[in-house]
């Protein structure tokens, strides 16, 4: 399993999330969003989170015309596996390969703890170890989190089960930390290689740190 | 020549940040503020003299990068 790791200036989460996938037996590269191509093996390419230039303009927005990002459309539209977390999920939306957009949190105050998640959908290969209704525990850390979409889009993630993910409370009743449409805290594209979200799976691989909800999420994409 | 690009969230979109600030106007009791949208201003000058060519490549510009269009409306002003 070869896993590629985007880099842009400001990322912060890509050494974290190069720890998760190693310690689920992958192989793992770093790609600076310069590169123009990547390996032809790659199984799995991960946005990282983070800050990418500085989130100026908005999150994510100037990120998408890194030369990189020309590949990774390249490589979805393929059928080729892209995971997007936090401002990777920001970038991916922004790319336009993802539905919808991401708003500053409807209360305006940047968020930072671990939150429950509902698993909505598991006929992708992101969730596929989870059940439906199964919660995790994974950290959220953001200020734009607030997932938007209008209605009909909104209806085209439900008839399609493209949501994956949405907050909950630890009994699993919708409990919203940022405003988003239907409480969504993750979707993936029509295609189901496509998936973003904005929890952070890679900072739940251990129990001494507060959960290790997170192995068995990005275990899937190696199952 | 010079661009005022005005972008504003879409009418339905929920603008926080607009309503916070009508809510501390509320609370210095400006009671006559009906509704309040916060958005941002761009101003790019330009080396072009063509105003309408000006006009297009700015559409152009807030199509590809200076607003979203998913959450996002945007107004182009032409200034000589």
């Amino acid at each position: 399993m070869r896993v590629g790791v985007l880099q842009f200036p400001g990322t912060n989460c890509e050494y974290d999330t190069q720890y998760a996938f190693e310690k689920l037996g992958a192989e793992v590269e770093i790609i600076w969003h310069k590169d123009t191509a990547i390996a032809k093996d790659t199984d799995l390419v991960v946005v990282a989170g983070g800050f990418s230039y500085g989130d100026y303009l908005r999150s994510g927005a100037i990120a998408k015309f890194s030369p990189i990002m020309k590949a990774i459309g390249e490589y979805a539209s393929k059928g080729g596996r892209v995971l997007g977390i936090c401002n990777g999920f920001q970038i991916l939306t922004e790319s336009r390969l993802l539905p919808g957009a991401l708003k500053r949190n409807e209360h305006l105050h940047f968020i930072s703890k671990h939150h429950h998640l509902k698993v909505q959908n598991n006929d992708n290969d992101f969730l596929k170890l989870l059940e439906v209704g199964e919660i995790v525990n994974i950290p959220i850390a953001h200020h734009d989190g607030n997932y938007y979409i209008d209605e009909d889009g909104l209806k085209s993630l439900q008839d399609n089960n493209q949501i994956l993910l949405t907050y909950c409370d630890e009994n699993g009743n919708e409990s919203n930390p940022n405003g988003s449409v239907a409480s969504i805290a993750g979707v993936c594209n029509e295609n189901k290689n496509v998936f973003g979200l904005m929890p952070h799976p890679e900072r739940a691989m251990e129990k001494l740190l507060g959960s290790d909800d997170g192995v068995k999420m990005l275990e899937g994409f190696l199952a | 020549m010079k661009a005022i690009v005005n972008v504003f969230l879409k009418p339905g979109v929920l603008d926080s940040q607009g309503k916070a600030v009508h809510h501390a106007l509320s609370s210095l009791h400006f009671d006559n503020v009906k509704d309040v949208r916060v958005g941002k201003q761009i101003v790019l000058q330009l080396d072009e003299n063509d105003a309408q060519k000006a006009q297009e490549d700015v559409e152009t510009m807030c199509e590809e990068l200076l607003a979203n269009t998913v959450i996002e409306d945007y107004t182009v002003e032409i200034v000589q």
